[in-house]
């Protein structure tokens, strides 16, 4: 049987704009994943503890009220702490073209930003499991 | 009209056979459907045909009259030009207080706060729950102190000012009064609004603190208080438009709009006021999207379905109290990072459907939005828009101008038929707190985001620079920084408040406060009273939410 | 084994790989369960099904915090159905439970049905048996409350709670077969709605009140408010002492294996029959014939089992 690739889709901090992650979810579930949901209003603690309790192959962060560049690190820091960080880690949302080589650095493998295709997203994460 | 209605069927009917058969042949339309962005399908042609016998006396008739469908004033703009009110707000308020200054410089007539995510959810800067999000998408009001700073300089008793907070809308409001109060404003004299739309938090925008029927309660509370007590302010500002960016379509705004609005109606009908005591102070938001003759059939509807609730369902007597005012935002949700200049004419157009649709209030958005909190240039540029559609383009010359247009009308008459059909399915859940429990609103909205999604991916829908027409070339405007050194300032303030406070009188607001919101009382004197005491805005909805407790939403995707 | 052996002192991220092996019928995964054998059988396996809309993931939210406040440790395996179109799927129960799910005794997972045709998974009788070993006192299987799995929970667990709410409006619902026989706990969740109090009455109604020495109970609860949540935790432990005093236990333990004996000789079956040497095309060739009518079903399989073709 094909492994079956697993995703968190999380949204950390207070922001509750939750059209885009929502939409990512479903189209990660058309494209035949196993999709949790976190919901809104996630620490990154509660988002790292979630990822490792359902062994996922990625987590994708949405934060569209500017506070990615405190929050998003935080998780891929998290996750090294707790010895995890094979867990692939990726953004999206309202973040400036400036941000995303930092988040690069800090350790977010990709940057969706307003107008991103599905499909990129989608891709994205099959190749991230595959590994 | 007076058109022999047969006769032109015969024309239409010759007309598809003839010229039209013809014309197919040569060169076929290019697409099977022609759809609006909410994904209507559009017929090719409207004719008198369209327009039932007695449908201008029974539906349209004239502005400032009921049902209000051209208008809610007679001459509109020729008497009063629509307030360009730019929704702002970032860092601490001295930051936004500039931001103020600027725009009332250049032309704007109202002002629009916009807040940080920590305030819109009742925490203090220095809260736990705050970290990292400080000022980044609005100013970080935590106390009567940054309120004062907000408006310092700026005359409140003249320029009327709109904040948009929900879940502690009362603590916020109590603060601007607080504010008024000490500068010796009568409250009398205040024009203003809060959105305090909480109905529409737990169908889309998520900014909920506590849980619905707690809500509600704080919301007819501040329709009471503000009745007797701040005549000119709008205690509401019910919303479409963030329903409309949460993925709704057009017809959804409308109808989920319109319906809290009932819904509140019917609150404070319940509680023991009388609707013509509060209704006109309520006021509307609508989302100005892509599609220009949607939108503005949108909002003609939306007069006429307010109009006709008020005056017979809930037999409001004023005719004040069946208008319908709003004020519009052009739509974020359209707005692309790439190519962002394209959003300028994006952002006019839509401005343009607001002003056709008779808007009494306009925030058009910058062209850096879809990625930053506006920088000056970008913001200017905005307001220059309204400032040319207002006195370059003639279309404030006639009071609604497209009234008479057979696709308008007829658009107009479609959408209110699918919103009172929403209406019923509303209703058959018991009303909006039972369907908002049972996550019908969000299930809607989530199901029009994703096919919207969709539709884009197989290029069913073009957005300029994003599917098609696409550049390589990254013009990106400088961003704009909230600095470290301001949140520590902010923090300073915060402490330095907390330390030479009445420790007293603080402590004695809250358990008051405590008390009056654990029974029945109307809360706004006791927050008022907590505000005076230079309680924060974290500390007050901390006292609330030991009472109310917290919100959990039922997930639906 | 170094996974086992973390797994045993209880680390969290040892049982997600381990239950992660079994979803994926990893080839260790069989070695690893067999490991984990001696180390289970003390935990008390509770399920929950229910229609949906009934509350079930909030229940038992509710439920891990009454079970932690009384010091048990407590594990949780939601269940959410896989799309057959797309073999995807949203795993929605975990977001209901996120208040509990940073407690260190609370391990939550969730997982899709993958396809399984009817019931549980196997994957999911093995995946309790890693929050066994792990040390969780409590496990609650929660089920997609829709078709066979909410009888099949039934098999696997030792007490089962059927979640109902009120003004289903449809009676023929709870009249629904199988339901109303394996329940040993009933409770109409959302019991401050209007017609909680009908529900409760019909459900009685129609239970028997004696099942071998078990009054099945009916109780309300308002699981968003933790109420009715306590009483219905003690009525849990009730139902647990009756099994290990009567010896049902022992009998429950016999079905939940026959099942998964059943369950694996099927997959090792299947597993021989299709990926032996020709194995794959004579199973192909006699699945032709039966599609085309030319062998009927039963002495297709008798073929199979024989190894013989046409």
């Amino acid at each position: 049987m094909a492994k079956k690739i697993r995703v968190l889709i999380a949204k950390p901090g207070l922001d509750g704009h939750d059209r885009g992650a929502k939409v990512i979810a479903r189209a990660l579930r058309d494209a035949g994943m196993e999709v949790i949901y976190t919901g809104l209003r996630q620490t990154p603690r509660d988002i790292v503890e979630a990822a490792i309790q359902e062994d996922v192959d990625a987590i994708g962060l949405s934060c569209l009220s500017g506070a990615h560049m405190t929050l998003f690190p935080e998780v891929v820091k998290l996750l090294k702490q707790k010895g995890a960080d094979e867990i692939v880690v990726a953004g999206g949302g309202i973040i400036p073209e400036e941000d995303i080589p930092k988040l690069k650095k800090a350790g977010i493998k990709a940057v969706f930003g307003p107008g991103t295709r599905l499909e990129d997203v989608v891709k994205f994460f099959e190749h991230a499991a595959g590994k | 009209m007076g058109e022999n209605r047969e006769e032109l069927q015969r024309r239409l009917k010759r007309w598809e056979e003839t010229v039209l058969a013809e014309y197919l042949k040569e060169r076929p339309e290019s697409r099977k459907e022609f759809i609006t962005t909410s994904s209507v399908p559009i017929r090719r042609l409207h004719t008198p045909l369209d327009i039932p016998p007695g449908h201008f006396n029974q539906k349209v008739g004239l502005p400032g009259e009921y049902p209000y469908t051209r208008g809610v004033h007679p001459t509109m703009y020729r008497g009063r030009l629509w307030t360009m009110r730019m929704f702002s707000g970032l860092g601490r308020a001295e930051d936004t207080n500039r931001r103020f200054k600027y725009l009332i410089k250049h032309g704007e007539t109202g002002l629009s706060v916009a807040f940080d995510m920590p305030t819109l959810y009742g925490y203090d800067t220095d809260d736990d729950e705050a970290k990292g999000e400080f000022g980044t998408c609005g100013v970080a009001v935590s106390s009567l102190k940054d309120m004062e700073v907000l408006f310092d300089g700026i005359d409140i008793g003249e320029i009327s000012t709109s904040m948009t907070i929900n879940a502690p809308a009362s603590v916020i409001w109590a603060m601007y009064l607080g504010n008024a109060e000490r500068r010796g404003i009568p409250f009398s004299r205040l024009r203003g609004t809060i959105q305090n739309d909480i109905l529409k938090e737990y169908q889309a925008q998520k900014e909920w603190i506590y849980p619905p029927e707690a809500s509600m309660r704080l919301v007819i509370d501040t329709f009471e208080y503000g009745s007797k007590m701040v005549p000119q302010w709008n205690t509401i500002s019910i919303s479409g438009y963030h329903i409309r960016e949460a993925g709704a379509t057009a017809v959804q705004e409308l109808a989920f709009t319109l319906r809290n609005g009932i819904e509140y109606v019917q609150w404070a009908v319940d509680r023991g006021l009388k609707v013509d005591e509060f209704a006109p102070r309520l006021s509307f938001f609508f989302n100005s999207h892509n599609d220009l003759f949607e939108e503005i059939a949108k909002f003609r509807a939306a007069r006429r379905i307010w109009a006709r609730e008020m005056r017979e369902t809930f037999k409001a007597k004023s005719p004040r109290s069946w208008w319908l005012r709003f004020h519009t935002q052009t739509a974020g949700v359209s707005l692309t990072a790439q190519q962002p200049e394209a959003n300028i004419v994006r952002v006019a157009l839509q401005g343009l459907a607001a002003v056709l649709g008779g808007t009494q209030s306009l925030h058009t958005n910058s062209y850096d939005e879809a990625y930053q909190v506006p920088n000056e240039k970008a913001v200017r540029i905005a307001l220059r828009t309204q400032q040319i559609l207002a006195h370059e383009t003639g279309v404030v010359n006639t009071v609604d101008p497209l009234g008479g247009s057979y696709f308008v009308e007829s658009l107009t008459d479609f959408m209110e038929e699918e919103a009172y059909k929403y209406f019923d399915r509303i209703n058959r859940f018991g009303g909006c707190l039972p369907a908002i429990k049972k996550g019908f609103f969000q299930q809607e909205i989530a199901n029009s985001a994703y096919r919207y999604q969709t539709e884009i991916e197989n290029k069913e829908r073009t957005i300029v620079g994003v599917n098609d027409y696409v550049t390589e070339d990254v013009n990106v405007p400088e961003p704009l920084r909230i600095s470290k050194a301001s949140f520590e300032k902010q923090l300073k303030r915060l402490q330095s408040l907390r330390k030479s406070r009445d420790k007293q009188k603080h402590k004695k607001s809250l358990e008051k406060l405590h008390d009056v919101a654990a029974g029945k009382g109307n809360t706004m004197p006791a927050i008022l009273d907590a505000v005076r005491a230079h309680a924060t805005l974290g500390e007050i909805c901390s006292v609330l939410r030991e009472v109310f407790g917290t919100w959990k939403e039922p997930l639906l995707y | 084994m170094q996974l086992v052996d973390r797994l045993l002192k209880g680390d969290k991220r040892a049982a997600a790989k381990i239950i992660s092996m079994i979803e994926d019928r990893d080839a260790q995964a069989q070695k690893v369960v067999s490991l984990l054998r001696p180390h289970t059988g003390k935990a008390h396996i509770i399920g929950l099904t229910g229609p949906p809309g009934a509350g079930k993931s909030t229940l038992i939210s509710a439920l891990v915090r009454e079970f932690r406040s009384r010091g048990k440790r407590v594990g949780v395996i939601a269940v959410d159905p896989t799309s057959p179109f797309t073999g995807g799927a949203l795993l929605g129960d975990r977001v209901r439970m996120t208040d509990v799910g940073m407690d260190d005794g609370v391990y939550i997972r969730s997982m899709a049905t993958r396809g399984h045709v009817g019931g549980l998974a196997l994957a999911t009788y093995d995946a309790v048996k890693v929050l066994e070993a792990m040390g969780m006192e409590k496990v609650f299987v929660e089920t997609a409350g829709a078709g066979q799995s909410e009888v099949e929970v039934a098999n696997l667990a030792h007490t089962t709670v059927i979640v109902e709410m009120p003004g289903s409006g449809d009676s023929i619902q709870i009249l629904k077969a199988g339901i109303l026989e394996i329940g040993d706990v009933y409770t109409v969740n959302k019991a401050d709605e209007g017609g909680a109090e009908s529900m409760v009455t019909n459900l009685k109604s129609v239970l028997p009140e004696d099942r071998e020495g078990w009054a099945p109970p009916v109780l309300t609860t308002v699981a968003s408010e933790g109420k009715g949540v306590p009483e219905l935790a003690d009525r849990l432990e009730e139902h647990f002492s009756y099994l290990k005093k009567s010896g049902r236990l022992g009998e429950k333990e016999r079905i939940r294996s026959e099942v998964e004996l059943r369950d694996a000789l099927t997959e090792t079956m299947l597993e021989k029959l299709t990926t032996s040497k020709g194995g794959k095309k004579l199973y192909e060739d006699v699945l032709d014939k039966v599609a085309s009518r030319k062998l009927d079903p039963h002495t297709a399989a008798k073929r199979l089992l024989s190894g013989k073709t046409g």
